[in-house]
């Protein structure tokens, strides 16, 4: 009964229109940053590059693909979620809303199941987010800016990655990045089973990754216990993927705190909804 | 006495300090068309929610099939179809893939020909790959009718299955669901505030009003047990009212029109009443007895009930 649920909500995620907003949304925003960069790219490698230039010279393809594909990942990784809420937001309250949530409570399918199945979809639809975010940024990015040497600018330096050490990275960074964004779909799905209202978790999900990410970036000393358990601050974890030599203490520590939230939103949403009078 | 498909004990739900439902019972037998009977805001809607595990009752115990429902709840729904107050589909959803996903989690095997021959049965054929977005109130009552007995259940709940319906609609749902009954001999409960429906189709019911069962049992029985409403089609009707008066066995009721005195009296007094009038001289054109299930309601919940909201 789960696998059959699951698939429903599947159907059900394919056939709403809202559902291809954050698909749209990612083809254009890629394309308007891919084009930018091809018509004015070298200008932002020189703005980039300004503070080295007097000690190193660069050579060979430095605005290739990989670089793209970084560029745009940490530009995007902030309106991510909310494309991501905007369906993962919708699927219990949405059907409160509408009422279908009291047509299939009344079917033999337990609610545990009945959620479970709802949270899968939902990290599903995430992947296929994630997926072609990467598809556009990396695919395309390559494909229009050709494969090289990765060049990133960090607050301690410059790391320069070869073309041939990247792709391992990415993939890791995209895993990291799907836990990280897996946790605000739950997040989103778990505020879901407190209402019957379409709206209120997909804007209190955003609230609170605003919140968090002010309370994360604040350089006040009252907030420093606080920061490192926030899933916000993890949010950016894919980019220590691509330090040298990469930080494995720091990941396993956000792959933790970020499964520790996922664990905590999943058991809330389970109590919650199998309590929940559907009175909609 | 058949097998008790349904059984409701001293039900109570609470939401807050709102008390919806307090002390319901009731029992429906294999093969009734039970009608569960209320004004608005009765607690209908809440008993049949607690019924299908929507909302969790404050005290008392629900039996479906000799079963507790808390015990067995995916076994006994996966014998239920239901439509709860309105059959809410997925608007953006064809009708067809309405019932496809509805029929995925109902505990039985549905084929798409089985699907195909429900929307035809409800008289939807033509209009299944239509979005239900676009469907009229009538016909999205009609689909629910279809995902009701998509699964061949034993046991079908009608929450206000009129409710918005034209005449014809209402027809035609009243004849589906006798049909059910008739020739497959479902087992129905069936609330409505429309009494004249309750009337035609049930054979068992029961009355709520504020979250109290007041009244349960036969139909025919519960409406025998009444006094009736006559109607006397007199020559001399201020006349004949005097008379009456004077005799304590009946109750005059509502004003003389056009000839006609209006009388509450017990079937067996109707002869005596007759004779009376003639016998005093008075003319009796006709002879019109009523029972009808609005007045027992009416006498039962009360009129002022009634009036504010059916």
């Amino acid at each position: 009964m789960f696998w059959k649920s699951t698939y429903n909500e599947f159907i059900k995620i394919a056939a709403k229109p809202r559902s291809y907003i954050g698909l749209a949304a990612i083809t254009a925003l890629v394309s308007v940053i891919l084009f930018a960069m091809k018509v004015d790219g070298l200008t932002y490698i020189s703005f980039i590059t300004a503070s080295f230039e007097q000690t190193l010279s660069f050579e060979g393809n430095v605005l290739n693909g990989n670089l793209m594909a970084f560029i745009i990942l940490q530009t995007l990784i902030i309106q991510i979620p909310l494309l991501v809420a905007l369906v993962t937001g919708d699927l219990v309250s949405g059907e409160a809303d509408m009422g279908s949530l009291r047509m299939l409570a009344t079917k033999p399918i337990s609610r545990t199941q009945l959620l479970l199945s709802k949270f899968l979809a939902g990290n599903a639809y995430t992947l296929l987010i994630l997926v072609w975010l990467g598809v556009m940024a990396l695919g395309f990015g390559r494909l229009l800016f050709g494969d090289g040497d990765m060049m990133i600018l960090k607050s301690d330096g410059l790391v320069i990655l070869k073309s041939d050490d990247v792709m391992w990275r990415f993939l890791s960074g995209f895993a990291i990045a799907f836990l990280a964004l897996v946790t605000i779909a739950n997040l989103s799905v778990t505020l879901s089973c407190f209402t019957d209202n379409s709206i209120g978790p997909i804007v209190t999900t955003m609230a609170i990754i605003i919140l968090f990410t002010i309370i994360g970036t604040l350089d006040v000393p009252v907030f420093d216990p606080v920061r490192p358990l926030l899933f916000t601050t993890h949010m950016a974890a894919w980019r220590s993927f691509f330090d040298d030599p990469v930080p494995i203490r720091d990941i396993v520590n956000s792959i933790v705190v970020l499964v520790v939230h996922n664990v905590i939103l999943l058991s809330i949403a389970l109590f919650k909804f199998n309590k929940k009078d559907i009175l909609s | 006495m058949s097998e008790r498909i349904i059984e409701v004990k001293h039900l109570s739900k609470q939401f807050g300090r709102f008390t919806a439902v307090e002390d319901v019972s009731f029992d429906v037998y294999r093969g009734d068309v039970f009608g569960f009977l209320g004004p608005n805001g009765a607690g209908k809607s809440t008993t049949i929610r607690a019924m299908l595990s929507l909302i969790t009752p404050t005290s008392g115990e629900i039996n479906l099939f000799g079963k507790s429902l808390q015990a067995n709840r995916s076994h006994i729904l996966a014998k239920i179809g239901c439509i709860v107050e309105k059959p809410d589909f997925y608007k953006y959803l064809s009708a067809e893939k309405n019932l496809e996903i509805f029929a995925r989690i109902s505990g039985s095997a549905v084929s798409k020909s089985k699907i195909h021959e429900m929307i035809e049965f409800v008289g939807l054929k033509g209009r299944e790959k239509d979005k239900v977005g676009h469907f009229s109130h009538g016909m999205k009552q009609r689909l629910g009718i279809a995902q009701t007995i998509l699964h061949d259940p034993d046991l079908i709940i009608l929450d206000e299955p009129n409710t918005g319906l034209d005449p014809q609609g209402s027809i035609d749902i009243r004849n589906l669901i006798l049909k059910l009954k008739n020739e497959q001999n479902k087992t129905i409960l069936l609330s409505s505030h429309i009494l004249s429906e309750i009337e035609i189709i049930a054979n068992r019911m029961v009355i709520i009003a504020k979250g109290n069962s007041i009244v349960q049992g036969n139909v025919a029985e519960l409406l025998n047990s009444q006094d009736l409403i006559v109607y006397f089609e007199v020559d001399q009707p201020e006349k004949a009212s005097h008379i009456i008066s004077e005799d304590l066995s009946a109750d005059i009721i509502g004003d003389i029109e056009k000839n006609i005195i209006q009388l509450h009296i017990a079937h067996q007094d109707i002869p005596r009443i007759n004779s009376l009038l003639t016998e005093n001289g008075l003319n009796v054109y006709g002879i019109e007895s009523k029972r009808k299930l609005e007045d027992y309601f009416l006498k039962l919940v009360g009129k002022d009930v009634l009036e504010k909201h059916v």
